[in-house]
C-alpha cells in the first residue's frame, strides 16, 4: 500500500462509521486531493461531507475549527505548510487555545494535515519545514509521518481523538510503499524504534527517516558500531521515554532534521538530554540539519541545503571518530 | 495600436507559445524541473497587458515566463532560470516561478496564491506619495479573488484612492477547481464592483486587452484611484505539468482553442494592417530562432557556483550590513 493509499483509507474508513467527519479543502472533492488522498471520496461521500473550497487557508482552518464548536469532526488538509502559513492565526490563536481559555468548555475535535519539506526544486515558497512553529504551540497534538503503517493507524487515531491535532506529512513520501498490519493498534503518541542497535541513537521523523536508514549500514561498516534509529512520530507531546531508554543504552545521540538548523526542531530533543540525562551521555550530541537559508530552485544547491544520506554518513563518521568511537 | 506595435505583439505572442512549449519539451526531458505553469492560450493577456501598461510596476504570479519576456526580459535569461542555471534572471535559485527584474518594473514572481496584492498595494501607495503618475498593475487569477488578501486589496486600495490596476486573468480554474463551484460569480468583477470601476474584456483578443488596459492606465493616471480589469481566458494546458487538466471536457477545450489569440491576431495584421504572409513569416522564424537561442544559452551556461547558497541571505554592501 502506499503512504497517500493509508492516508486515504485512515479517512474512508473512519467517515463511514462516523456520520459527522467532514473534509475540507482546496481540490480536495471533485478533484481528489493535489496529492491524491481524499481520492474516490468525494464519489462515496458527496459534496455535503467533502466541502470543496476556495483558496482561503484562514478560513479553511478556521470554518473547521466552527464546524467542531458545531459538533462535527473536520478533517482540514492544507496543500503545503507554505500556505498553512496563512492560517496559522486561525492554527495557533484559536484552534490551540479555546479549550484552554474556556476551561475546558470547549473542544475541538479537528485535525489539520499537510505536507512540507523540500521535493525536487519547488524553490523556496513551497519547500519549507516549520514543525518547530507548531510543536512549541502548547495545545496542540503534533504528529509527523514517515511511515505507511504509521500514516494509518495515527490518522485514524487523529481524527478521533477529541484534541486538535496537526499531522504532517512529506511531500516526497505519498508514493511511498509500505505494509499496513490492519490488526495491531498503535499509540500514535509513541515514538518508534525503526531499527534497533546498541552504541548510537539516531533520532529522526518525517523524511529524513529514510534517509537515515539509508545511510545507516555504511555508518556501521565505517564505525564499527551499531545505530538504534527513532522515528519520533510525535512532535508534540514527545515520547522521552522512549528516547531514555534508548539513550541509556547508547549514551550517544544524534538528531537528524530536514528543517533549519537554527532553533530547528532537533534543539529541543538535545537540551531535554543534556538537561535530563546529562550524566548519561558520553559524547556531545550531533545535529544535523538543514541549512539556515531559504531553499533555492537549482537542484544542486537545493541538495546543498538538506541533510541528505552521504551528508549523514560523513557527518556521523567524522563525529563518531572525533568521540573514539 | 499602429502597425508596428501589432507586429510586435504578435511576434511577442509567437515567441511566447514556441518558449512554452520549449519549455514542456524540456521539463520532460529533465532540464528543467519544479513546478512549471505554461501559458499557452493566455497569451494575448500576457504580451497585451505588458505592452499596454508600459511604464508602472507590474506585480504577477507564478505563470509569469510570457509576461517577463514581454516585459523585456531576455528569453535567454529567462530560460536559463527554468534550467536552474547561474545566467538565470534570479541566478537559478528562483526557478520557474521566481522571475524578478526591477530595472524593467517588474516584481514578479509570487509563488503564494494573492501574496502580492497587499504589495502591490503598498507600491501604489509609495508611487502616490512620490508623485509618480505611472501607477502599478497587480495581476492574479480568478482563483485569487476569493483569497481574503484579494478583499484587503481592494478595500485599502479604495480607500486609499490608490493608482492601481487590478488585471484579473479569468480562465475558470484555479487548478482543477472551477470557479463557480466555490464562488456565487461568474465574473470576480462583481466582487470588485463596491469599490472601484470595473471593466471587462475578451483576453483571447490581444487588440482588445491592449485597448482596455490602454484606458485603464490613463484614468490612474487621470488619479481616478483604483481600477478592475477582468480578461476572461482560456489556459490550454494542465494547471501546471503535474496536472493533466483532464477535468475540462473535449468540447469545452475545442471552443475555447477556436478562439486562439495567435490565429485571431494573425488576422488581425492581415485584414486590418496589410500584413502579407512572407513578412508574417519572418516574424515567425525570429521567434523561432530567439527560442532556440535561449534553449543553447541554458544549455551552455553553468550551474551556480555552491557559494551561491549562501549569498543574498542579507543585503551585501547594504547599511546595516549582517555578514
Ligand atoms: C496561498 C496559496 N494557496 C494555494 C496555492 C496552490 N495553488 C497554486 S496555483 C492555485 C490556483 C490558482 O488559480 P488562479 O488564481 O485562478 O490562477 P491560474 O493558475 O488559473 O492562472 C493554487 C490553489 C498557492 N500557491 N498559494
Ligand atoms: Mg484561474
Amino acid at each position: 500500500m502506499l503512504y497517500r493509499e493509508a492516508l486515504n483509507r485512515a479517512i474512508d474508513e473512519t467517515m463511514a462509521i462516523d456520520s459527522n467527519i467532514v473534509v475540507l479543502g482546496e481540490d480536495i472533492g471533485r478533484y481528489g486531493g493535489s496529492y491524491r488522498v481524499t481520492e474516490g471520496l468525494f464519489a462515496k461521500y458527496g459534496e455535503k461531507r467533502l466541502m470543496d473550497t476556495p483558496i482561503a487557508e484562514m478560513s479553511i482552518v478556521g470554518n473547521a475549527i466552527g464546524m467542531a464548536i458545531g459538533g462535527l469532526r473536520p478533517i482540514a488538509e492544507l496543500m503545503t505548510v507554505n500556505f498553512a502559513l496563512l492560517a496559522f492565526d486561525q492554527i495557533i490563536n484559536h484552534m490551540a487555545k479555546l479549550h484552554y481559555m474556556s476551561a475546558g468548555k470547549i473542544t475541538l475535535p479537528m485535525v489539520v494535515r499537510f505536507p512540507q519539506g523540500v521535493s525536487k526544486q519547488l524553490a523556496s515558497q513551497h519547500s519549507e519545514s516549520y514543525e518547530q512553529m507548531l510543536a512549541s504551540v502548547p495545545g496542540l497534538i503534533v504528529l509527523a509521518v514517515s511511515d505507511v503503517n504509521y500514516a494509518y493507524h495515527a490518522l485514524k487515531k487523529a481524527i478521533l481523538m477529541d484534541d486538535p491535532v496537526i499531522v504532517i506529512e512529506h511531500e516526497l513520501l505519498y508514493n511511498k510503499k509500505g505494509n499496513v498490519d490492519f490488526d495491531r493498534d498503535i499509540d500514535p503518541l509513541k515514538a518508534r524504534i525503526v531499527k534497533e542497535g546498541d552504541d548510537i541513537t539516531i533520532v529522526s521523523y518525517l523524511k529524513m527517516v529514510d534517509d537515515v536508514m539509508e545511510a545507516v549500514p555504511q555508518i556501521e561498516e565505517k564505525l564499527g558500531k551499531q545505530c538504534e534509529v527513532i522515528d519520533l512520530c510525535a512532535l508534540n507531546p514527545i515520547d522521552y521515554q522512549t528516547l531514555a531508554l534508548s539513550l541509556k543504552k547508547t549514551g550517544r545521540l544524534v538528531v537528524v532534521e530536514e528543517d533549519h538548523k537554527k532553533g530547528g526542531f532537533g534543539s529541543q530533543v538535545i537540551s531535554w538530554a543534556v538537561e535530563e540525562l546529562f550524566y548519561t551521555l558520553d559524547a556531545s550530541p550531533l545535529r544535523i540539519a538543514g541549512e539556515d537559508v531559504p531553499i533555492p530552485y537549482n537542484r544542486k544547491l537545493e541538495l546543498a541545503s538538506i541533510p541528505t544520506p552521504d551528508k549523514i554518513v560523513a557527518r556521523i563518521v567524522t563525529w563518531g571518530e572525533q568521540n573514539g568511537l | 495600436m499602429n502597425k508596428l506595435l501589432a507586429e510586435e505583439i504578435y511576434y511577442l505572442m509567437v515567441l511566447g507559445r514556441k518558449f512554452e512549449f520549449s519549455a514542456k519539451e524540456h521539463y520532460m526531458k529533465g532540464d528543467i524541473s519544479g513546478f512549471l505553469h505554461l501559458d499557452i492560450g493566455q497569451e494575448a493577456l500576457s504580451v497585451s497587458a505588458m505592452k499596454a501598461f508600459d511604464r508602472g510596476d507590474v506585480f504577477s504570479g507564478y505563470r509569469v515566463h510570457v509576461m517577463a519576456i514581454a516585459r523585456g526580459l531576455s528569453p535567454k535569461s529567462v530560460m536559463a532560470e527554468l534550467f536552474g542555471k547561474a545566467t538565470g534572471v534570479s541566478r537559478g535559485k528562483g526557478g520557474s516561478m521566481h522571475l524578478y527584474d526591477p530595472s524593467h518594473f517588474f516584481y514578479g514572481g509570487d509563488a503564494i496564491v494573492g501574496g502580492h496584492l497587499p504589495n502591490a498595494v503598498g507600491c501604489a501607495y509609495a508611487r502616490k506619495y512620490q508623485g509618480s503618475e505611472e501607477g502599478v498593475m497587480a495581476i492574479f487569477g480568478d482563483g485569487a479573488t476569493n483569497c481574503g488578501a484579494f478583499f484587503e486589496s481592494l478595500n485599502i486600495a479604495s480607500a486609499q484612492n490608490l493608482p492601481l490596476l487590478f488585471l484579473c486573468e479569468n480562465n475558470g480554474y484555479a487548478i482543477g477547481t472551477k470557479i463557480t463551484s466555490v464562488t456565487p460569480f461568474l465574473k470576480q468583477s462583481k466582487k470588485a464592483e463596491p469599490y472601484m470601476r470595473t471593466m471587462e474584456v475578451d483576453g483571447m483578443d490581444a487588440v482588445a486587452v491592449y485597448d482596455a488596459l490602454k484606458e485603464a492606465q490613463k484614468s490612474l493616471h487621470d488619479g481616478h484611484g483604483p481600477i478592475f480589469v477582468e480578461a476572461f481566458t482560456c489556459r490550454y494546458e494542465g494547471h501546471s505539468m503535474s496536472d493533466p487538466g483532464s477535468y475540462r471536457t473535449q468540447l469545452e477545450m475545442q471552443i475555447c482553442k477556436s478562439q486562439d489569440p495567435i490565429d485571431r491576431m494573425k488576422k488581425v495584421l492581415i485584414e486590418q494592417y496589410q500584413v502579407d504572409t512572407a513578412s508574417l513569416e519572418t516574424l515567425e522564424d525570429r521567434a523561432e530562432r530567439a527560442v532556440e537561442e535561449a534553449v543553447d544559452f541554458a544549455l551552455a551556461s553553468p550551474e551556480p557556483d555552491e557559494a551561491e547558497l549562501y549569498q543574498n541571505i542579507f543585503c551585501q554592501g547594504c547599511a546595516n550590513v549582517i555578514s
